[in-house]
C-alpha cells in the first residue's frame, strides 16, 4: 500500500521466518561476535580468490537462513540481493547455486534493506509466498576493487571505514511466527558534493537523514514510535553529523536510541578499522543477528533499520565526480504481542 | 658523518611526502609522482649530484632518486651521442630498479598469496 | 550570498549552495589528521631506511668491491628484496599504516606498490592478472619521470646548458 511519497505500508504483515549470518574472523573478534550463524577463521574461505570467498559466506548465509524458516530451496519463490562487487557478480554466482528465480540489485550498502524491502512488497502484495533478501561484502575484495590493493601500504585516515567480511540473509513468509515487516520508505538519491571515497560517512548522512524524514513524514509520526532508529553504516563520522543534521532539520530524534550499525559490529577502541565498518554485510550482519533476536525477545518492540550506501564507482571517482549516496529504511517489529 | 645526514635528509624527504599526503591531500600515486618529479628537475638544475656526496642514502633511497637517475641516464646519452640520446638514455641507469622490481614482484606472485 | 560564495574555492564552483555549506560543516566534523604525528613518524622510518641503505652502500663498495657510483644499484635491489619479502608476509601494510610517507617514500614503497599488486591479481592468472596489473599503482611513477626526464632533456639540448 502507498502511504504518502515514497513509502510502503504493508498491511498483510509480512513475517520474517528466519535469518542467518556467516561473518570473518575480524566481525567474529567483535561485540556480536557470538551472535552470528557462522563464524570464519580466516577470510579466504579454502577459496582461490576473496570474490570466491564472498560467494561461499553469500550462499552459507541464504542456505541456512532457509533451513532455519523451515523450507527448502525450491519452495523459495524469489531470491532478491546484491553486493559491491562488478556486475554484482557474488549474487550471481549464489543464485546459480540456489536456483531460485532471482533478481538482482544494486544499492551498494543499502542493498540489504533495499532487497527486504522489495521482498516483503512481494509478499505482502501476494506476488510470491517466500521470498528471500541476501546481501554479502568481503574486506579484500572491496578493498582490491574500490581502492587499493590488499597488501598495499598506503595510510588510511581516520574517516576511512573497514568493509565488513560478512553475509546476511532473510526468509521473508506471508504467514508464520517471527518479526513482522511492517513498513518501508524508499530513499532518493542525496548528493552533497563530497568526493572523499575516505570519508563515506560524511557522504551517506544527508541520504540517512533525507530517507528517515521522509519516513516521519509519510507516516505522520514522530521518532519515538520506534524504540531504536539504526542507520546501516555512517560509523563514527556520518553518525555525529546526522545527529547535527535532524537538530538542524528540528527532528526531535534523541526521543528515541539512534545508533549505527558500523559502531555496533566493532570496537573501535580494540579493532583496527578506523571511524568503524562499512560495506552491505554491515547492516545485514548486525539486522540479521543482533537487532532479529532483540525482536524475538521482545526486548525490541519496534524498530527502523536504514541501510546507507554510497553510490560510486573507481571510475567516478577518478573523473572527479561527487559521490551520490541513498538510504532505504525498513520497519521491523517484534512479533511478541503484535501491536 | 655520512650517516648521520643520510638519516636526517632521508627523514625530511619523507617528512615532504607526509605532508604532500596529509597536508595537501594527495594520493599517494600523486605524491610519489610529483616527488619524482621533483627529482628529475633538481638533477635538471645540477643540484642532485652535491646531495648524493653529502649525504648518501639519504637522497638515493627515497624514489626523488629516480627522476634524477632517469635525467642522469638522459643527459648523458645526449651529451654523448646528441639530440636522440635523450629518447635512448632514459633508462640507462635505473634499470636496476626497475628490474629487480619487476621479477622480484613477478616471482613473489608465482610463490605467495595475498594475506587480506 | 556574495561573501558566501567569495569563501568557496574554484573546486566548488559546481556545487549548489547548500551543497557548499554542508561540505564546510562535514569539513568541520572531520576528526583531524595527526599530521605532526606522521611527520614525526615518517621522518625516522624514512630515515632509518635511508641509513640502511647507507650501511649496505658500505657493505658492496668495502666488501664486494663495487664503486661509490655503482653501489647504489645492488642496494637498491636488496632493499626491494626486503620490501618484497615484508609484503608477502603481510608485514608491509601493518608498518605502513604507522610510518606512513616513511615506507612509501622510499624505494620500498615503489617496490610494495608492484609486489603488492602482482599478488593481489594472481587470481586472474599470470598474464593477465600479474603481468597487466604489476604497474597499476606505479605506473605513474614511472610515466611522470620518463616525461619530465624527456623535458629537461630538451630543455639542456635547447640551451646547451651542457653537463658538468
Amino acid at each position: 500500500m502507498l502511504k504518502g511519497h515514497q513509502s510502503w505500508e504493508f498491511r498483510n504483515r509480512p513475517v520474517i521466518l528466519g535469518t542467518a549470518t556467516a561473518v570473518g574472523p575480524e566481525e567474529g573478534r567483535g561485540p556480536l561476535g557470538d551472535e552470528f550463524d557462522i563464524v570464519h577463521g580466516d577470510t579466504l574461505l579454502e577459496q582461490k580468490s576473496w570474490e570466491q570467498a564472498e560467494k561461499m559466506l553469500l550462499e552459507e548465509a541464504a542456505k541456512l537462513a532457509i533451513e532455519k524458516a523451515g523450507l527448502t530451496k525450491e519452495r523459495i519463490h524469489f531470491y532478491i540481493g546484491g553486493d559491491l562487487m562488478n556486475q554484482i557478480i557474488s549474487n550471481s554466482f549464489a543464485a546459480r547455486t540456489l536456483g531460485i528465480p532471482y533478481i538482482g540489485v544494486f544499492g551498494a550498502c543499502s542493498t540489504s534493506m533495499e532487497s527486504l524491502a522489495l521482498a516483503a512488497q512481494l509478499v505482502d502484495a501476494g506476488f510470491a509466498k517466500y521470498a528471500v533478501a541476501a546481501t554479502c561484502s568481503h574486506n579484500s575484495s572491496a578493498e582490491k576493487q574500490f581502492r587499493y590493493p590488499t597488501e598495499y601500504g598506503s595510510q588510511k585516515p581516520p574517516t576511512a571505514q573497514y568493509t565488513v567480511t560478512g553475509a546476511g540473509a532473510a526468509v521473508v513468509s506471508r504467514d508464520g511466527d517471527g518479526p513482522v515487516v511492517t513498513r518501508a520508505t524508499i530513499g532518493r538519491i542525496v548528493d552533497m558534493g563530497i568526493k572523499d571515497p575516505f570519508n563515506m560517512g560524511a557522504a551517506m548522512a544527508p541520504a540517512a537523514v533525507d530517507t528517515i524524514e521522509a519516513h516521519l513524514r509519510d507516516f505522520a509520526i514522530q521518532p519515538e514510535f520506534y524504540d531504536l532508529i539504526v542507520t546501516g553504516d555512517l560509523a563514527k563520522v556520518g553518525h555525529a553529523i546526522a545527529v547535527d543534521l535532524f537538530a538542524k532539520h528540528n527532528v526531535p530524534i534523541e526521543r528515541t536510541k539512534f545508533d549505527d550499525c558500523g559502531l555496533m559490529v566493532y570496537d573501535l577502541n580494540k579493532q583496527p578499522v578506523q571511524a568503524g565498518g562499512s560495506g552491505c554485510a554491515c547492516s545485514a550482519v548486525v539486522a540479521y543477528s543482533h537487532l532479529m533476536r532483540k525482536l524475538r525477545a521482545g526486548e525490541l518492540k519496534r524498530i527502523l533499520v536504514v541501510a546507507t550506501g554510497a553510490l560510486l564507482s573507481p571510475l567516478s571517482y577518478q573523473q572527479g565526480e561527487t559521490i551520490p549516496c541513498i538510504a532505504h529504511a525498513v520497519a521491523i517489529e517484534s512479533g511478541v504481542n503484535a501491536s | 658523518m655520512i650517516f648521520l645526514w643520510a638519516f636526517l635528509i632521508g627523514g625530511a624527504i619523507c617528512v615532504l611526502g607526509q605532508i604532500l599526503i596529509d597536508v595537501a591531500r594527495l594520493t599517494p600515486a600523486h605524491t610519489m609522482s610529483t616527488l619524482v618529479v621533483i627529482g628529475a628537475v633538481a638533477d635538471g638544475l645540477g643540484l642532485y649530484d652535491p646531495l648524493i656526496k653529502f649525504a648518501g642514502a639519504g637522497v638515493t633511497v627515497p624514489i626523488t632518486s629516480f627522476g634524477n637517475a632517469l635525467v642522469h641516464g638522459a643527459l648523458a646519452e645526449l651529451e654523448r651521442h646528441g639530440f636522440i640520446g635523450i629518447i635512448t638514455g632514459i633508462f640507462e641507469v635505473t634499470s636496476a630498479g626497475i628490474s629487480a622490481a619487476i621479477i622480484f614482484s613477478f616471482l613473489a606472485a608465482v610463490i605467495f598469496r595475498p594475506r587480506g | 550570498m556574495d561573501n558566501d560564495s567569495k569563501k568557496s574555492s574554484k573546486k566548488d564552483k559546481k556545487l549548489t549552495m547548500t551543497q557548499q555549506q554542508y561540505k564546510q560543516f562535514a569539513k568541520s566534523k572531520e576528526p583531524p589528521r595527526p599530521v605532526l604525528k606522521n611527520c614525526a613518524r615518517a621522518f625516522f622510518v624514512g630515515g632509518f631506511i635511508c641509513l640502511i641503505g647507507q650501511l649496505l652502500m658500505e657493505m658492496f663498495v668495502h666488501w664486494f668491491k663495487f664503486t661509490e657510483k655503482t653501489a647504489s644499484n645492488p642496494t637498491v635491489a636488496v632493499l626491494i628484496l626486503i620490501s618484497v619479502i615484508l609484503t608477502c608476509f603481510g608485514v608491509y601494510d601493518k608498518i605502513a599504516q604507522w610510518a606512513g610517507a616513511g615506507t612509501s617514500v622510499p624505494v620500498t614503497g615503489f617496490a610494495n606498490s608492484m609486489c603488492s599488486a602482482a599478488l593481489e591479481h594472481k587470481s586472474e592468472g599470470l598474464v593477465l592478472g600479474v603481468g597487466g596489473n604489476m604497474f597499476k599503482l606505479a605506473g605513474s611513477v614511472i610515466v611522470f619521470g620518463t616525461v619530465a626526464a624527456f623535458f629537461i632533456g630538451i630543455i639542456h639540448f635547447l640551451f646547451g646548458a651542457g653537463w658538468k
